[in-house]
């Protein structure tokens, strides 16, 4: 199943489209995460594509949106379909996103977002969520500017002693 | 959660500034749209003023702009310049109970959300939401009344 969302962005020299992550992305983007988390995860990012990347891809979804003109790596976003987790119905999970610090503002998080808003529709949910650290203030001002509120969830956590 | 009364003037009157680009307001534009007075108004826009919030422009046709950026100033911003969105139970003395210090845990809890959820949301935010519900300046003064 392929996914291609082209978006136009802000900037007429930066047309993007997204479309389901290849191995050829993916030194790009442990590039980009590791420039936005200052922490190198190479065999996350790996382990990561093989299973978000190659299986079960009518419920996962790992994305990137590209620029069209040059074909590198702006940002991506994965997620996947999770089925009576906490006694949920069906929803879908964004657990990453990221954009290149130097293009945001450029609505290239808002077309990752509305193009796994698309996969997840498809795949017949109608409800999406993610969690966000409070102090993270931009990823939850983006999130919130897209019409995300807080979910009817609690996240609990306790120190293992 | 409640907010005082100049809160909600204050976040109402920087959703009326921040309505269209450019757009500029006197206190009794706005004051008449969520009927409350313009002495009210005046003093909350002064604080707002004093905060680099907004501008006051002078002269015929003078009023208020919005001076921030809509897509980077939340609720808390304005919120903290009329609130103490400090914890309540913060200062209530060091020799505390263990069940102070257990409710008071609990408290600060109840505060760390509100505040999160003030800070996440931005004007422009705000003001889709805004959009999103059709709010009509009817049910908005109904809201600031009875508040």
């Amino acid at each position: 199943m392929a996914t291609a969302t082209k978006a136009r962005a802000n900037k007429a020299d930066c047309e993007v489209s997204v479309r389901r992550v290849q191995a050829g992305d993916l030194p790009q983007v442990i590039g980009l995460d590791t420039r936005v988390t200052k922490l190198a995860k190479n065999e996350y990012w790996v382990d990561v594509f093989k299973r978000y990347g190659r299986q079960r891809l009518h419920e996962r979804f790992f994305l990137v949106a590209e620029n069209r003109f040059d074909r590198r790596v702006l940002g991506f976003i994965v997620g996947e379909i999770r089925v009576w987790e906490f006694g949920s119905t069906p929803c879908g999970w964004v657990f990453a996103l990221s954009v290149d610090p130097d293009i945001r503002l450029q609505n290239v998080g808002t077309a990752l977002l509305d193009a796994i808003s698309a996969e997840f529709k498809r795949a017949g949910v109608s409800k999406m969520r993610t969690m966000v650290a409070r102090d993270a203030q931009l990823p939850m001002l983006f999130f919130r500017s897209e019409g995300m509120m807080a979910g009817p969830y609690l996240q609990l956590e306790k120190d293992l002693d | 959660m409640r907010l005082q009364i100049s809160t909600r003037l204050a976040i109402f009157a920087t959703l009326e500034l921040t309505a269209r680009e450019g757009i500029q307001l006197s206190v009794g534009e706005i004051g008449e749209k969520y009927g409350v007075s313009a002495h009210h108004l005046a003093k909350v826009m002064l604080v707002m003023c004093r905060a680099g919030l907004v501008r006051s422009v002078r002269g015929a046709g003078g009023g208020y702009q919005f001076s921030g950026n809509p897509r980077r100033i939340t609720l808390l911003d304005v919120a903290q310049l009329f609130e103490d969105l400090s914890s309540a139970e913060s200062d209530s003395g060091a020799a505390a109970t263990p069940e102070d210090q257990a409710l008071r845990e609990v408290l600060h809890e109840v505060d760390d959300m509100a505040n999160a959820t003030l800070g996440s949301i931005t004007i422009a935010t705000m003001r889709k939401l805004v959009d999103r519900h059709g709010a009509g300046g009817t049910r908005r003064a109904k809201a600031v009344r009875s508040a």
